[in-house]
């Protein structure tokens, strides 16, 4: 049992270029990405108005799977390197597990919602759209492609996803501690293949992965990539004018062409040549112009909010802290809260005010939620004969 | 929300359609309808005093029941535009089969448009795919082989997305495929009916109640005949853009 390993040593340095002080600005914006995504998975919500993907090409999601890699891979190529590759590819895939777990539980609540909604619906209007629920006839092939993660419904990708990212991750790390450009270089080269060769996994009842795990690899092998050193290893370029001077560019770029999506009407300031450069961007292949989108914030909060920035402290930002540092359970929660969102207007209302309501008590939920398991994770912590908790381990998002 | 942000400002910049339509509920949703882009052939069409409009579409362009074609938007659609364009004689046809995704409906075209000759094609697509899941690059390129078609055959295009549907919004992921059609689109400087942004609108402003579960077909027909309305006026105002935009290149 977990509970009579003996006590790991306490982690000295012995790793220089991985960082032993936790660095408070990713838990922060993961706790973020957490609330704008729960934000964008209700549908119809005026809320997710304030949400990032308004306003430029990339969204809360790549956000998410970058802060995801990078704590990956600070918490398994330390105990890479402390206890070897089999021991951190069994925490890897032990934690892969975790998330297939939640995986399956948000299927299950998921299959209890739209069969109730499905039932005792009838409305000349959407006859087509009610074909939708035929699947529910064949709950036995639902459940079983379910549970090889080809049957995704709307809003349960990411998940299936990250553990696809996981699986793959104990040989990335490892090159990632030996070479990291050559690593890094492999996921780049996975990632053009993936578009020149248009790999993706198999989705049921048809089609593919809306998150092709072959291409979004790329934005969590970065962060993997930074998180092992990288990052310092670029950081007198975040850091400098220039740098800075090209992501504002682009933001403004990305800002101007999504707002002619709006207002079609001025679409024709878009040189043709552009547009048919640039379109479709594409989510489900993590566009170039997405990726890159998500550098140039990065470049700008890497600038501007220094690592041992005081507010940090501040208990303005505690509770997305919170949030971030139980990003396993937030994100599920934040899932099932869309769920119930949804599940309320379609029963109650679907008025603005509903629409404010919902979100509101979403985000005070998680912030509770996440609350309540730091106190657990504490009371466990001090009670008599038990291991301290291992350190930084909820870096990952909770549990080594 | 994206449609009340919409119509916030296209109110403060005063870009609203310029028609108006005759009733009330259909007109709550004309701040969301805009001729952004010319139709050309659907102005010559009314110049020659002869306008034929094709509706190719998948079930939400149709309703069931033994009044259904005639209360449907494409039959609402002739009849508005007969009303407004009284020296035309205007004919609409509808092309309907279920579940038909974009790509299957391309393969329909050459047989439309092999019969009849039409100054426009309202292209309603994008439920099936979403349904399916077909991959959006399928479906973008399916729009891009559509809109290629139909312009070699001297068609106007105009593009209608998927109804909003608030019971199935959080089983169809309609929104990727609503995206790939905006920038298709763009692209092609293709006029988009945004047919979800109207109809969630109506049901935020209380105008129809979507989620009523009923068998009576009065809303139904009701949001059908404004969805004809708002058609109506977009065409014909798209039409009218031809001179003015001829004027402004030259």
């Amino acid at each position: 049992m977990l509970r009579t390993l003996p006590q790991r040593p306490e982690t000295k340095a012995s790793v220089a270029n991985i960082p032993v002080a936790r660095d408070l600005r990713l838990d922060l914006f993961r706790g973020l990405a957490l609330w704008l995504i729960f934000l964008d998975h209700i549908p119809s919500n005026i809320v997710s108005w304030v949400t990032l993907r308004n306003y430029g090409f990339s969204d809360a999601t790549e956000i998410f799977v970058f802060i995801s890699g990078y704590t990956a891979a600070f918490v398994y190529g330390r105990a890479m390197q402390e206890r070897g590759i089999v021991v951190a590819s069994a925490r890897v895939l032990k934690r892969a597990w975790q998330v297939y777990v939640a995986h399956i539980f948000l299927f299950a609540v998921y299959m209890a919602e739209i069969s109730y909604i499905s039932t005792s619906f009838e409305n000349p209007l959407y006859g087509e759209e009610m074909g939708i629920f035929d699947f529910l006839r064949q709950p036995d092939v639902a459940l079983v492609e379910a549970l090889l993660l080809k049957f995704k419904p709307a809003n349960m990708d990411i998940l299936p996803l990250y553990i696809i990212l996981l699986a793959g991750f104990p040989p990335y790390i490892w090159l990632l501690l030996r070479g990291p450009t050559v690593a890094l270089a492999a996921s780049v080269t996975v990632y053009i293949l993936s578009w020149q060769f248009d790999w993706n996994l198999p989705a049921y009842p048809s089609g593919q992965w809306s998150f092709n795990p072959f291409a979004w690899q790329l934005m969590f092998g970065f962060g993997a990539w930074c998180g092992l050193g990288g990052a310092e290893r670029i950081g007198s370029f975040i850091r400098s004018r220039l740098a800075v001077a090209l992501s504002v560019t682009y933001l403004l770029f990305s800002f101007a062409i999504v707002m002619t999506w709006y207002f079609p009407r001025y679409s024709h300031y878009v040189p043709q040549w552009l547009a048919d450069w640039m379109y479709p961007i594409d989510k489900t292949d993590l566009d170039v112009l997405r990726f890159a989108h998500f550098l140039a914030l990065a470049t700008l909060t890497v600038r501007f909010i220094p690592r041992d920035w005081p507010s940090l402290k501040d208990k303005l930002f505690r509770p997305a802290i919170l949030c971030g540092q139980h990003s396993l359970e937030i994100f599920c929660l934040g899932v099932f809260l869309a769920f119930a969102a949804h599940f309320v207007m379609v029963e109650v209302s679907d008025g603005v005010m509903m629409q404010v309501a919902v979100s509101l008590f979403g985000i005070a939920a998680m912030i509770a939620t996440a609350a309540l398991i730091t106190w657990y994770k504490k009371i466990e912590g001090r009670s008599p004969g038990s291991r301290p908790p291992p350190p930084d381990a909820d870096l990952a998002g909770g549990e080594a | 929300m994206r449609a009340v942000f919409i119509a916030f400002v296209s109110i403060m910049l005063g870009i609203g359609a310029a028609a108006a339509a005759d009733d009330g509920a259909c007109a709550v949703a004309q701040n969301l309808v805009h001729a952004d882009f010319a139709l050309p052939q659907v102005e010559t069409a009314i110049h020659e005093q002869h306008l034929e409009i094709a509706v190719v579409g998948s079930g939400s362009s149709s309703l069931a029941g033994p009044n259904g074609q005639s209360k449907a938007y494409p039959a609402r659609l002739e009849a508005i535009l007969s009303q407004q364009l009284p020296n035309v004689a205007v004919k609409v046809v509808a092309y309907i089969k279920p579940r038909q995704s974009a790509a299957e409906m391309v393969k329909e075209f050459d047989h439309i448009l092999a019969d009849t000759k039409p100054a426009l094609v309202v292209w309603q697509t994008g439920t099936a795919d979403a349904m399916r899941g077909v991959d959006p690059d399928e479906f973008g390129a399916a729009l891009d082989e559509g809109v290629e078609v139909l312009r070699a055959k001297k068609a106007d295009i105009l593009f209608m997305n998927m109804q909003y549907s608030p019971r199935t919004e959080s089983v169809i992921a309609a929104a990727n495929y609503a995206d790939v059609m905006r920038f298709v689109a763009l692209q092609y400087e293709v006029l988009l009916f945004d047919r979800f942004a109207i109809m969630r609108h109506w049901s935020e402003m209380g105008t129809f109640d979507l989620f009523a579960a009923t068998k009576n077909p009065a809303t139904a027909e009701h949001v059908h005949d404004c969805l004809g309305r708002l058609l109506g006026d977009v065409i014909l105002e798209a039409a009218k853009m031809v001179e003015t935009a001829g004027k402004e290149v030259h």
